[in-house]
């Protein structure tokens, strides 16, 4: 795991670095001008969060079913990529409301208001995981699928409900200059969110091992 | 002390991102008479924004790795320490 971890933060940081110059090369979009190029790392943010989210309720239900720590630490380490990178979609999207709708944020809409709520379960996840005492695990992991189920709500949420934030349609119709940047934004994503799970799976494996040994220790 | 570090950079990097957002915000805030002859369309300025929506992108996947990679090496560090003190046995009074 520790072999995989630095090879793979040195690809993402190689992505990371090129795609500045692919983002400033593709077209202006034709209403919203210079403030539509946030797009490119919006979205993979978004699509990186409901990835996490995923990760993080298949592995709470794996660790309710058959109480495996590893899935319990996945789970943790899924939870906490969940709220950083949802923390990125809710900071870089009303920059890019305040410009395209006039407004920083508007709580008429589904989809904002879902997004929040889902980011609020995975913050609350992390606190009942910190300050929840024994046993928070298992409430930790139930609070884990909740999130997780609120997620087709929350991507459908465009579609289904009157809503000022673009449908999933955008994604699919985008033009081969815009698709190419976007695709290689998610990529660039992904192999940055595989690694940081390796990463904190990791930690959460050694600390406890490190409350184990402690407890040995003692004995 | 060392608990608290991680908190000192967050809030840090909380405080630059809310004074990157206010200048953003209260720079719109302010009435300006349209002078004859301006098109007057582009009332606010999507630089600042994309500007500060990247560099918080950027200064958050940073500091997190940078954060995640000490929290770890302390770790290992202790794991290191407590099973050596295992290994060598406990001590006698």
């Amino acid at each position: 795991m520790t072999r995989v971890v630095p090879f793979l933060l040195v690809i993402a940081a190689l992505m990371f670095m090129r795609a500045p110059f692919m983002i400033d090369a593709a077209p202006y979009e034709s209403t919203m001008g210079l403030v539509q190029k946030i797009f490119y790392f919006h979205v993979p943010a978004a699509i990186t969060t409901f990835l996490s989210v995923f990760v993080c309720g298949i592995a709470s239900a794996i660790f309710l079913v058959r109480r495996k720590r590893m899935a319990d630490h996945v789970a943790v380490a899924a939870a906490e990529l969940a709220v950083l990178f949802g923390l990125m979609v809710i900071v870089t999207g009303p920059l890019w409301a305040r410009k395209a709708w006039g407004v920083w944020w508007t709580w008429g809409d589904a989809r904002l208001v879902m997004t929040f709520v889902m980011w609020m379960v995975f913050v609350a996840y992390l606190l009942l995981r910190k300050f929840g005492g024994p046993g928070s695990e298992v409430l930790a992991a139930a609070a884990g699928i909740f999130g997780m189920v609120l997620v087709p709500f929350v991507y459908w949420s465009v579609n289904y409900w009157r809503t000022v934030h673009p449908s999933t349609d955008v994604i699919r119709t985008l033009p081969p200059e815009m698709s190419s940047v976007l695709s290689w934004c998610i990529y660039s994503f992904f192999v940055l969110y595989a690694a940081l799970l390796l990463l904190r799976t990791q930690l959460e494996s050694h600390r406890a091992s490190l409350d184990e040994a402690f407890l040995a220790l003692e004995d | 002390m060392r608990t608290r570090r991680p908190l000192v950079w967050l809030a840090l990097l909380t405080l630059v991102v809310l004074a990157g957002v206010s200048a953003v915000a209260f720079q719109d805030d302010t009435f300006k008479p349209l002078k004859p002859g301006d098109p007057g369309q582009e009332t606010l300025p999507a630089t600042p924004l994309v500007f500060v929506a990247y560099a918080f992108v950027w200064t958050l996947l940073l500091g997190y790795v940078f954060l995640l990679w000490r929290k770890l090496g302390r770790v290992e560090r202790e794991l290191a320490e407590v099973n050596a003190r295992l290994r060598t046995g406990p001590r006698t009074p």
